[in-house]
């Protein structure tokens, strides 16, 4: 089975979800090949890219402004109209990967699968799996018909492992013209720096929901994330009301989270919200209610008033230097 | 301006959710307005008011009829709108939804921007508006998290992985806009009373042409569900004041303090 990882990069580097997929699409693959697809320049990461699964790396070199979606889409579309085509293209769930495969979809007429946290192979089969209603229940759905089959996988759903292979090989794949559906133009971009690290990358996450009471209130958050040297979060709710910005939403619409601790506060556990963070390791709730549902994942729960709890808690944890 | 905005309507996600026989999420009886979408027709209402004229139109795809969730739009301050109504819609995939709300938007004969949620709450594929704009031939901005309009183009912040991009894009054009990139209004009395004799449009999925839609257009079959391991609940007390002191020995005990 031939694979193409679409490949993104932040800071110089493959994303830590292109190399999940990198590592899954090794051994999927068997004695097949592995190709990443790269939006934009690959000279600076083909070797990581290549250490970790890909043979060839497809680059579309710089988009000049144009969006992704719509300018890889059409660069894959004519690598694979040219005769190299992949039984499997592997996404990364994000926002660009979200684009790109959404696009090609119709180009090639075929369908999508979203939201994945694994896949399997039985001969020219291929078969991915989706958790549904908040985690309880997984979905496994088969792709029919012929490749390639297109499938977004959510990060965290594989470990990264080196396969210790060499640089890879650049192969130009370059964006035809794309006459209407390319007149958008990325103008300025805005990178919003934040001190602490990623929210799907934290060792520990602070949330924050509804139980805030006010957006003033979010600060506590912010303060117990920076003193645990995690990330701070949020519930659908209070990114709904506009407390805090899309990007820190955790949830089914927002981010997955993996951490060693969450810390779950005011925030009552819709299934929205637990289908992004019941993978950590160890979850801390603090809620008024004590038939919060969020109780029932929590390993420690505190029912209480989290304007009380958390200055306390930032007070213990400041004594402690 | 005239804006097109394709609206879900879903089972309550409050109450929780059933797979049918053929492992399609059950849609039987009262579906509501998916709030993902209310972001979408508040915006839509304040371009068209901020144009000085034009009209709101839904459109929206529903197995079985349903009308309830496109009524509170409609309450909210669209003029009308298109629903694509067919059992054999049941078990269509993202890319036959598109097809389906694509044609519908030709039947209607297009519009200055067309406006979608960034996903549904109820099957989060996620790909239907990049889709649309795939299929309309359009350039598309997906999630928008500030839009505005300067005459035939759009101004557009858009939501990436860093922060943000300004993009600038011509009309007509697909957007999929993020919540909270507006604050949809509660429709009033006078709204809804008013919603209740707006047209509505039903078609089938043949009437558009489009065809096969359902299982038999999809391009995928399921073919294993299972319920996910269970997460044990621990321990749960009573904050008495000390409560913070439990949290403090929790961590130490995970040693990440």
């Amino acid at each position: 089975m031939n694979i193409w990882v679409f490949s993104q990069e932040a800071n110089g580097a493959p994303t830590s979800a292109t190399l999940e997929l990198l590592t899954k699409a090794r051994s999927l693959a068997a004695s097949g090949t592995v190709s990443a697809f790269v939006a934009g320049e690959a000279a600076g990461i083909a070797a990581m890219l290549g250490e970790y699964g890909a043979t060839k790396v497809y680059a579309t070199g710089d988009l000049g402004g144009r969006l992704p979606g719509v300018a890889a889409s059409a660069a894959m579309k004519a690598v694979i109209a040219g005769g190299d085509s992949p039984d499997l293209i592997m996404f990364p769930q994000s926002y660009e990967g979200r684009d790109v495969m959404s696009r090609l979809s119709v180009q090639l007429d075929r369908t999508v699968l979203t939201n994945n946290v694994d896949a399997a192979i039985d001969g020219s089969s291929v078969s991915v799996t989706t958790p549904i209603f908040g985690g309880n229940v997984l979905v496994t759905t088969a792709f029919s018909g012929s490749g390639p089959f297109l499938a977004a996988f959510r990060p965290k759903s594989f470990v990264a492992e080196s396969g210790g292979g060499g640089a890879a090989t650049v192969v130009a794949a370059p964006v035809p013209e794309l006459g209407a559906t390319g007149a958008a133009r990325v103008t300025v971009v805005h990178t919003e720096e934040s001190s602490g690290p990623k929210l799907d990358e934290a060792a520990i996450v602070v949330s924050g929901g509804r139980g805030l009471g006010e957006a003033s209130k979010y600060e506590l958050i912010e303060t117990l994330a920076k003193l645990l040297k995690g990330a701070p979060g949020a519930s659908r709710a209070i990114v709904d009301a506009g407390w805090v910005p899309y990007s820190y939403q955790v949830g089914q619409t927002g981010k997955v989270v993996k951490p060693g601790v969450y810390i779950a506060c005011g925030i009552s556990g819709a299934t929205q919200h637990m289908v992004g963070m019941k993978g950590s390791k160890s979850i801390i709730a603090i809620n008024k209610d004590k038939e919060a549902p969020i109780f029932g994942i929590a390993d420690l729960g505190i029912v209480g008033d989290v304007h009380k709890v958390l200055p306390k808690l930032i007070e213990a944890l400041q004594g402690r230097g | 301006m005239n804006v097109i905005v394709c609206v879900k309507q879903i089972p309550d996600p409050a109450s929780p959710g059933a797979l049918s026989a053929d492992n399609t999420l059950k849609r039987e009886g009262k579906l509501i307005l998916d709030e993902s979408d209310g972001y979408g027709v508040e915006m839509a209402l304040q371009l068209v008011d901020g144009a000085g004229g034009g009209e709101v139109i839904l459109v929206s795809m529903a197995p079985n009829g349903e009308l309830s969730g496109m009524r509170t739009a409609l309450a909210m301050g669209a003029a009308r709108g298109i629903l694509v109504s067919d059992p054999a819609l049941q078990g269509s995939d993202a890319l036959t939804t598109a097809k389906v709300l694509a044609a519908a938007i030709g039947k209607l004969g297009g519009a200055d921007l067309i406006i979608a949620g960034t996903e549904s709450s109820d099957g989060y594929t996620g790909t239907v508006p990049e889709q649309l704009a795939e299929l309309l031939g359009l350039p598309s901005v997906t999630f928008a998290k500030r839009v505005t309009v300067n005459g035939q183009s759009l101004t557009v912040d858009r939501q990436t992985e860093a922060g943000y991009d300004e993009v600038e894009c011509p009309l007509p054009a697909v957007i999929s806009v993020t919540a909270g990139v507006v604050e949809p209004r509660y429709p009033s009395f006078k709204g809804i009373m008013a919603a209740k004799s707006k047209p509505v449009d039903t078609v089938t999925a043949t009437d558009l042409g489009v065809t096969p839609v359902g299982w038999a257009g999809a391009g995928q079959k399921i073919v294993g569900v299972v319920q996910a391991e269970a997460r044990a609940a621990g321990e749960v007390i009573e904050d008495d004041g000390e409560g913070y002191a439990k949290i403090v020995a929790f961590l130490e005990n995970l040693k990440v303090i």
